[in-house]
């Protein structure tokens, strides 16, 4: 099962953020690595989605659907800043 | 804070199929019917989702195969233990509804501004966003350099091979088939690696540095990714999209 | 109006299966899914360790001695929080009572923890009494590093995401700490046929 990258929930943080967010810029809270959100290691088949850091592998965000509604935890990340 | 406009709706909405088009054994584009698209730019793909009578619901993207302006379209690759893709390319007709969203994508986009050269290296149904990204440079008339590396297994396996082998307004094609290759082939064969891509790519240039958009299966990208910028490409210029080996 | 694509039916789901032994929001598949929260690690064999800790020390063994202890071949139900069950799966693995024997215990809580980091919790008497193994063989192989290998945590009364894959020990704890799922909403104790999936459910 191959990781995939932020391309891959586009859609979702579309849908979450109100605004693309796949060229916004993350900075991880463990490693202070920074990088688009495009570039970052996404693994879908699980109870949520779970996005890691590309450079320590540590947890940047999860996001869980219960009942319709996508809660994200953004504990791992810290900044968040759109492109524009 | 300032807030750009919302491109794209962000709910889903009712598409109709207007075509299914054969391109390979496995694969299939389906030209969409979309009533409020507001258009969309090359490289970025949309989300479908489908719905069974009791509920039971899946979803998944695929790039966008036109370039902007032209009719929606996604190809499709029938996976065959996938879950959706033999439902897209073997029961959908003209004439069905689907549900879809978008377009997505800020990151993995070509748009003509962003010049060039440009280098497209696609691994199997890695191809499809790099179509739209051809077919924009064509359609603006742009004479932006561009090459494209592509990886397929066989012959068959080409998708727009007809269109490709055009190499319309000075587009380079090189193919390389990996597992099989017809009689008299002269071309390239094997695995895209350091080697070929050295071959291959526009050298790094820092005066006009190449710009490159490598998509496929994950390993694929990985390999490639790398090996771009062992050859001298800044990371910030190899834009990456990863499909799983499993589809999307 | 709820939309239906014409003619979609997924994947192929058994409604034939014997509803009692399917817990409800659940429907029951031939296929074996992987699901991840991460890569699979890779450790081999002769730096493999199992341990269980409680506070005062730790008792480990190594792959040889974990192999060399008496196994059983549970033949289990396993139901998934995505809505996947499987039924009659069938497993080889060292009960955890018989780690447990080798351990003085009085916690209420365990910890299990994984290579990769992952976590889950549970209380120490749902892996009691013939209720869990550290499972090292799936359907008569080998248990897949996709699936787990060399040894995951199969805990099938509960929710598979209890069952952690990669399992390295188990953390007998007196409190009730949430694992990895659990932090994200998952639901502490994850009983399919309460349908536990989240946290106040």
């Amino acid at each position: 099962m191959e990781a995939l990258d932020g391309n891959a929930i586009g859609g979702l943080l579309l849908e979450v953020f109100g605004a693309e967010m796949t060229n916004a810029t993350g900075v991880c809270a463990h490693c202070g690595a920074s990088g688009e959100l495009a570039t970052l290691v996404v693994y879908l088949q699980a109870p949520g989605t779970v996005v890691r850091c590309r450079s320590c592998g540590q947890v940047l965000a999860v996001i869980v659907e219960r009942l319709g509604v996508k809660c994200v935890d953004l504990r791992g990340v810290a900044a968040l800043d759109r492109a524009d | 804070m300032a807030r750009t406009a919302v491109r794209g709706r962000l709910s889903w909405q009712i598409a109709t199929v207007d075509d299914v088009v054969v391109e390979t054994a496995r694969v299939r584009t389906i030209v969409l019917g979309v009533s409020e698209w507001p258009g969309h730019r090359a490289g970025q793909h949309l989300d479908v989702r489908l719905t069974a009578e009791d509920g039971y619901r899946a979803e998944r993207e695929y790039s966008i195969a036109s370039a902007p302006g032209e009719p929606v379209a996604i190809t499709v690759e029938r996976l065959d233990d996938g879950e959706v893709s033999p439902y897209l390319t073997d029961e959908l007709r003209a004439g069905d509804e689907i549900e879809l969203r978008g377009p997505i994508g800020g990151y993995f986009v070509w748009d003509v501004e962003h010049g060039g050269p440009l280098l497209l290296v696609a691994g199997g149904s890695g191809i499809v966003p790099l179509r739209a990204i051809l077919r924009h440079r064509r359609r603006s008339e742009s004479d932006v350099p561009v090459r494209l590396l592509y990886s397929s297994r066989r012959i068959e396996d080409v998708i727009y091979r007809a269109e490709l082998d055009e190499r319309a307004d000075g587009a380079e094609v090189v193919y390389t088939l990996t597992r099989e290759q017809p009689p008299g082939w002269t071309g390239h064969t094997g695995r895209v690696d350091a080697a070929l891509l050295e071959e291959v790519a526009w050298p790094a240039d820092e005066a006009q540095p190449p710009l490159a958009f490598v998509c496929g299966p994950t390993s694929f990208v990985e390999t490639v990714a790398s090996g771009l910028v062992s050859l001298g490409y800044p990371p910030a210029r190899v834009k990456t999209e990863r499909f799983g080996a499993t589809g999307r | 109006m709820n939309f239906v694509s014409r003619g979609f039916r997924g994947r192929k789901r058994d409604v034939d299966a014997d509803s009692s032994r399917v817990p409800p929001g659940q429907y029951v598949t031939e296929d074996f899914p992987v699901l991840s929260a991460g890569p699979t690690p890779h450790t081999p064999l002769d730096e493999w360790t199992f341990s269980i800790t409680n506070g005062r020390g730790t008792k480990t063994w190594t792959w040889d001695e974990f192999r060399a202890l008496p196994s059983e071949k549970p033949t289990v139900d396993i139901h998934c929080v995505t809505r996947w069950s499987k039924l009659d799966t069938t497993w080889e693995g060292v009960s955890v009572d018989t780690l447990l024997e080798q351990v003085e215990h009085d916690a209420p809580y365990v910890l299990a923890f994984c290579d990769g980091g992952y976590t889950t919790n549970l209380p120490l008497e749902d892996v009691t009494d013939g209720k869990a193994w550290i499972a090292f063989a799936y359907d008569g192989e080998p248990l897949d590093a996709e699936h787990g290998g060399p040894a995951r945590l199969l805990v099938p009364h509960l929710y598979f995401w209890k069952s952690a894959k990669w399992v390295r020990g188990l953390e007998l704890r007196d409190d009730d700490e949430p694992g990895f799922w659990e932090t994200y909403g998952y639901h502490s104790y994850g009983d399919p046929w309460r349908e536990q999936r989240y946290a106040g459910d």
